[in-house]
């Protein structure tokens, strides 16, 4: 399926503009069920056009969140605003905001088209209005052959898309999608992600998107709220996301890291590197380790080491300098992933770092295998302290 | 795999028991003869009698009646206690209110019906047409309520949710969306409850009064001064209704099961 292009990507950020209006305001919410505390004093701000995930684990509140914002669950504490206006006593019919359901929730008695006319028939659009803007959603979805089909005879990703488009016929300010392409196969996932930042960006909507998928979140949104047991550990873009998480669950929850326990030798603000942060000095069970990072962890506490596998050198000649960010051991385990291959290289007190390398050459031998002592280094902004 | 002996005996035999009686019977029905017993010729004298026997066709237009109307009671006031039961999973009284529900089921008849009795005279009520169906709509929203229910524990709720999304209020969302879905369990138990009052002889004999005698007390009534021919026939009659009602129903699911293998071979097509 080939991907139109879209309008060129602009630098979008409204959430760094201090006198920016956010669209979409949750404060304080918590929802207990019973004892059970789904979503617990949350606050969170979206901006208007912004593609926005929530990403967390099943059970950690993203949906709960999402249903109250829908108005199918009512925040046991706390209020919902949409552009300032407090959404509590307004009924699901009532709301400016559609739902992409996991589950699709199209009604099985109605064709394609009568699904995706609903929501315009119970605004009491003129016919005429109804057929133009059911026909213009057909072919933003691609179903115009599928028109009078009844779901059922649809294959999943076409239903996936029937969906969408009931969904976005009505032009709701906010499009929520719960776990939109969870159902889907991974080539068609991915496709679908690109068309639904398209067109995300053509409508100029606002979408909130509720997901466990972390690749998924990365690749569509401008920012991610990372959850966990009902609380936001982290809200930023993706690439802050990935590359400066704030705790050790959100740099384990995003991609693969490496995580060494470390206690703090010395935090002095002494800088190595002119125009560098200051450098603060680890120590992991003798491994001496350098980062320059501003941090408030005193000499002495105890916090972890991270590094993402693909910033870790891996080499079977000993480097220059031995004695910081450097580290040997014994290749255990290698994983091919044909463009990338990870290490599992384990060091002597028997922890075991990985190291991924970019698959740049074309060889079926690869020059470091099974039993090599390698060594691993690593500069001194690759990896980050995590005091939490 | 060819049966083996024991299996076509097995077979026989269970055909035999079910099916004997009322072949004796159909066949007796299209006898000459005035005696039940005895083979006197085929006829068809017996259907034109009943015909012109008034109390019988009386008996049947009264059951037809009831049936229908307590049917019709019955499926809403049981679709009604469904969706009580299974939206609702709290409220004051669920306990003793499920347990009404399905008490009628394991109740004897007998109970049933002379308490309904008692209501009826406690209440000073002349016995007739409307008590049976009164006392009928009671014992068939039960079964209508059982399988309503049981259709609706397996319905996706998110229906719902996404009509009222779309901005339809709750009561439209019901007609528009849960009704038509449901609809099919509906209209089994409408047959169900209309069945039920058809055949039903105890909370009838109970409840009915001077005027509203329905069939099957005919019946019975006029069993207890021997069995006639005429019987057979009104019987045959009865059977075949049911044997029709059985097709119908029959065909109609082979035909849903045949759309669900096609729109199966469209989806799969479509995904190519």
């Amino acid at each position: 399926m080939a991907r139109s292009l879209g309008p060129v990507k602009r630098k979008f950020s409204p959430w760094t503009e201090p006198h920016a209006v956010p669209f979409i305001r949750f404060e304080n919410i918590t929802k207990r069920y019973g004892d059970f505390v789904a979503v617990d004093n949350l606050s969170l701000d979206i901006y208007e056009r912004e593609f926005f995930s929530l990403l967390g684990p099943s059970g950690c509140g993203k949906t709960t969140l999402m249903r109250m914002l829908a108005g199918f669950e009512a925040p046991t504490e706390g209020r919902i605003l949409l552009q300032g206006r407090d959404l509590a006593n307004t009924p699901p019919y009532k709301r400016p905001t559609n739902m992409m359901f996991q589950s699709y929730a199209l009604f099985p008695h109605m064709t394609v088209e009568k699904n995706i006319a609903f929501g315009l028939e119970q605004d009491g659009l003129p016919k005429g209005e109804i057929s133009a803007r059911v026909d213009e959603m057909l072919k933003l979805v691609k179903l115009e052959a599928f028109a009078k089909r009844k779901p059922a005879q649809l294959s999943g990703g076409q239903r996936q898309r029937v969906a969408l488009a009931r969904s976005l016929a009505k032009r709701p300010k906010v499009l929520l999608l719960d776990e939109p392409l969870g159902a889907l196969d991974r080539k068609l996932r991915e496709e679908t992600q690109f068309e639904l930042m398209d067109i995300q960006h053509t409508l100029g909507l606002t979408f909130l998107i509720v997901t466990h998928d972390q690749e998924e979140a990365m690749t569509v949104s401008d920012r991610i709220a990372v959850m966990d047991k009902g609380v936001v550990m982290q809200v930023a873009t993706p690439a802050e996301i990935y590359e400066a998480p704030n705790t050790r669950y959100v740099a384990e929850f995003i991609g693969d890291i490496n995580i060494l326990e470390c206690a703090v030798v010395a935090n002095t603000g002494e800088v190595l590197q002119p125009g560098h942060p200051p450098v603060v000095r680890l120590d992991s069970q003798g491994v001496s380790i350098a980062v320059e990072q501003e941090c408030a962890a005193a000499a002495g506490t105890s916090v972890a080491f991270a590094i993402r596998p693909e910033k870790v050198r891996i080499s079977l000649n000993q480097p220059a300098d031995v004695h910081i960010n450097a580290v040997h051991g014994e290749v255990w385990d290698i994983g091919y992933l044909g463009d990338f291959s990870v290490f599992l290289v384990k060091l002597v007190d028997g922890r075991v770092v990985r190291a991924a390398q970019a698959n740049v050459l074309r060889l079926v031998d690869r020059p470091i295998t099974f039993g090599d002592i390698v060594w691993l280094t690593w500069p001194l902004d690759a990896g980050l302290v995590l005091t939490r | 795999m060819k049966p083996s002996r024991f299996d076509s005996t097995v077979l026989t035999l269970c055909f035999a028991f079910l099916y004997i009686p009322i072949i004796i019977l159909i066949v007796y029905s299209f006898n000459a003869s005035k005696l039940v017993t005895v083979w006197g010729g085929f006829s068809l004298e017996w259907y034109k009698v009943i015909w012109s026997n008034q109390g019988l066709m009386d008996a049947a237009w009264v059951t037809a009646r009831v049936g229908m109307l307590s049917a019709t009671l019955g499926t809403i006031l049981g679709t009604l206690a469904a969706l009580t039961l299974v939206r609702f999973p709290r409220f004051p009284g669920r306990v003793p209110f499920t347990g009404m529900i399905y008490a009628p089921l394991v109740m004897p008849e007998v109970i049933t019906g002379l308490s309904m009795l008692l209501l009826f005279v406690a209440m000073n009520i002349d016995r007739g047409f409307w008590t049976v169906t009164i006392a009928h709509t009671t014992f068939t929203m039960c079964y209508v309520a059982i399988i309503v229910q049981s259709r609706l524990l397996t319905f996706d709720r998110s229906l719902e949710e996404a009509a009222m999304d779309l901005g339809c209020p709750p009561v439209k969302t019901f007609f528009r969306i849960t009704l038509p879905l449901i609809a099919p369990a509906i209209i089994s138990g409408w047959m169900l409850a209309f069945t039920l009052s058809l055949d039903d002889l105890v909370i009838a004999s109970f409840t009915t009064g001077p005027g509203a005698t329905t069939l099957p007390i005919k019946i019975y009534s006029q069993v207890r001064l021997g069995v006639t021919p005429e019987i057979n026939a009104i019987c045959t009659i009865l059977i075949g209704f049911v044997t029709i009602g059985v097709i119908c129903a029959s065909i109609s699911s082979k035909r849903t099961e045949l759309r669900r293998i096609r729109d199966e071979h469209d989806a799969i097509r479509a995904a190519t």
